[in-house]
């Protein structure tokens, strides 16, 4: 969008049926390498179609925008849903989908910023934050009033580099920087080995403005998205609880897994049932 | 004890000036001021630094543009990659820490926020090798090994105020990430001004015939005061200062190495993945069997103590170069 979507004008329903797109999206591309992030990406859909079909603000046929919102995904290995959105987004090609992590590729199974729409490469997890800090930074010696969207992990709250930037972006009153810090509770060793809560204290304590809402919840998401408009002189934290495998029974089911494989049939089988229920609802 | 053997045995405090040489001219803070003054032409140029811009000679640059000026406190992974978010933003940022700090500390990100990307980043990092004597934890003696590994990353290691100030100019102008040592505080001139500084380009500075020294950063100068010396003695010695170590200028070692018997390599660094393993490599690359001696420090931590007692001691002094050559014939 290229302007900011006016306040109150989001049509809940409609971010609804773009998240079910995202996700169906995301089933044909993790069927076809048999694996993939899916549990991930199926979680953060409602996130990143609020974001990418209401909140932020760009133009998909001029991605050098300099005024553009920015998206940086820092959790690179959540790429399947960013792929999603972008293609959604009509920023790379709904049919190049089906090559998510195949050989040559540009839709890796980790992000590399030499794809388009791509703001930074996630993957080494701690990186999102500090690289959000220089963008706001950078928007702010520019006198931009374009904002700095950083998609962070549980998990990667462990990496210190997470909390350095989170010093810095308080301190620099960074109020038009807001961090989305997707709690799924898996990480790769299993459920979250080192206990991060009470996770919003932890935000508030370092001078965030902070809200903590159910992240598969699109009301709730679109609610604190505005909220997190206020230029108040506070980087925003969201703090997004999650359900990993989301709308997708048999992968919500599943042991949670950090990486999911399963064969060719058993995708079909989920596919089919998708269709089914969404077709249903 | 004399009040001068006190002198020459104290630990020198943390901001003390801790340049090196004696006998030439001195530029105060020579990359600060250039910094500075291409700040004036280039708005798009912005500094920070993690709590050492006392130390780094950078703050002439944060008096005169306060609004384009980051200190990000003490935390050298956030310095590289807040550099990097402002680089995506189309700033110029110079981002000093020390080159123990900017390399141990911040590696993955120097790796991965920089140099992966390509980004516009020039990192210029304190107490390079032994200049200081605080011991491992402050000594970079390893840094240009690392980095050199670092794809794309360009790596600068200067010998004077003249150097550096041509190199801050010339890193400015370089698309790409710059590693970049630093002498600081009162360095001394080395170099004629007009001395040309180009990335990636080795200078012959002396002539000779009997032995070639290789020397990079502050050794030059005294690989240069070694020659004269040595001049005297009836025994010359050529000297090619290649103060860029990525790229490294492969051709211009070969050539220079091809016109003598006895090749000496000089650097402030350990002599394992510096310099000395850059010539050794070249030369086998080029087909030069020739024994090649190594100056620089060894394969270890470099205790505390005065700075001259240290370089003395671990052989970055005029006198220890002058008598390794000496030793060959």
């Amino acid at each position: 969008m290229l302007r900011n979507s006016p306040p109150g004008s989001a049509d809940i329903g409609v971010l609804e049926r773009k998240a079910t797109r995202l996700r169906r999206h995301m089933l044909t591309m993790a069927r076809g390498q048999g694996q993939g992030y899916i549990g991930q990406g199926l979680g953060i859909a409602d996130v990143l179609a609020a974001l990418y079909f209401h909140e932020l603000r760009y133009d998909p046929h001029n991605l050098a925008w300099p005024d553009r919102d920015r998206f940086l995904l820092s959790t690179g290995h959540y790429s399947i849903a960013l792929w999603a959105a972008l293609a959604e987004a009509g920023i790379i090609a709904v049919e190049e989908l089906t090559t998510y992590g195949a050989d040559n590729s540009r839709l890796e199974m980790s992000t590399l910023d030499t794809t388009p729409g791509v703001e930074m490469i996630g993957g080494s997890l701690g990186h999102g934050l500090g690289q959000g800090v220089g963008q706001a930074l950078g928007l702010r010696v520019d006198k931009s009033d374009a904002r700095v969207f950083v998609e962070l992990s549980d998990g990667e709250m462990q990496e210190g580099s997470t909390w350095e930037a989170a010093m810095a972006a308080s301190h620099f009153k960074l109020d038009g920087l807001v961090a989305l810090i997707d709690c799924n509770g898996i990480q790769a060793d299993g459920p979250v080995v080192l206990d991060m809560e009470p996770v919003a204290d932890k935000w508030r304590a370092f001078g965030w403005t902070t809200s903590e809402i159910d992240g598969n919840d699109m009301m709730a998401v679109v609610g604190a998205l505005a909220d997190a408009r206020n230029r108040d002189g506070k980087p925003k934290a969201i703090v997004l609880r999650t359900l990993p495998g989301k709308g997708v029974p048999r992968i919500e089911t599943s042991e949670k897994s950090h990486f999911f494989r399963i064969d060719v049939a058993q995708w079909d089988g989920i596919i089919a049932e998708f269709d089914k229920t969404v077709g249903a609802a | 004890m004399s009040s001068a053997t006190v002198e020459a045995g104290r630990t020198l405090a943390m901001g003390q000036d801790e340049a090196v040489g004696g006998g030439r001219q001195s530029v105060e803070a020579p990359f600060g001021k250039a910094l500075a003054r291409l700040g004036q032409s280039r708005p798009n140029i912005v500094g920070l630094t993690a709590d050492l811009g006392k130390y780094t000679d950078i703050l002439p640059f944060r008096d005169a543009f306060p609004d384009r000026f980051f200190n990000v406190g003490m935390a050298e992974q956030n310095l590289v990659a807040v550099a990097a978010g402002l680089a995506r933003t189309g700033k110029v940022p110079f981002a000093t820490t020390y080159g123990v700090f900017a390399t141990r500390r911040a590696y993955d990100f120097v790796a991965i926020a920089l140099a992966h990307s390509n980004l516009d980043v020039k990192i210029v990092a304190g107490l390079p090798g032994l200049t200081t004597g605080y011991g491992g934890t402050h000594q970079a003696i390893e840094d240009l090994a690392l980095m050199r590994m670092i794809p794309g990353l360009t790596v600068i290691d200067p010998c004077d105020a003249t150097e550096i100030e041509a190199a801050t100019a010339a890193i400015a102008e370089h698309p790409g990430p710059v590693y970049m040592r630093l002498l600081r505080g009162s360095v001394p001139v080395v170099f004629e001004p007009g001395y040309s500084f180009e990335i990636g380009k080795a200078q012959r500075l002396r002539e000779g015939s009997d032995v070639g020294i290789v020397s990079t950063g502050f050794m030059t100068e005294r690989a240069l005061d070694a020659a004269d010396a040595l001049g005297k003695q009836g025994i010359s010695a050529g000297v090619l200062h290649v103060p860029t170590i990525k790229p490294f200028d492969a051709e211009a070692v070969a050539e220079f190495a091809a016109g003598f018997n006895h090749i000496v390599t000089a650097e402030n660094h350990v002599v394992v993945g510096g310099l000395a393993s850059l010539v050794v490599e070249t030369l086998f690359d080029a087909g030069i069997a020739k024994k090649v001696i190594r100056i620089g420090l060894p394969d270890r931590y470099i205790e505390c103590g005065a700075v001259p007692t240290l370089q003395a001691k671990y052989g970055l002094t005029t006198e220890a170069v002058i008598a390794t050559i000496a030793a060959l014939h």
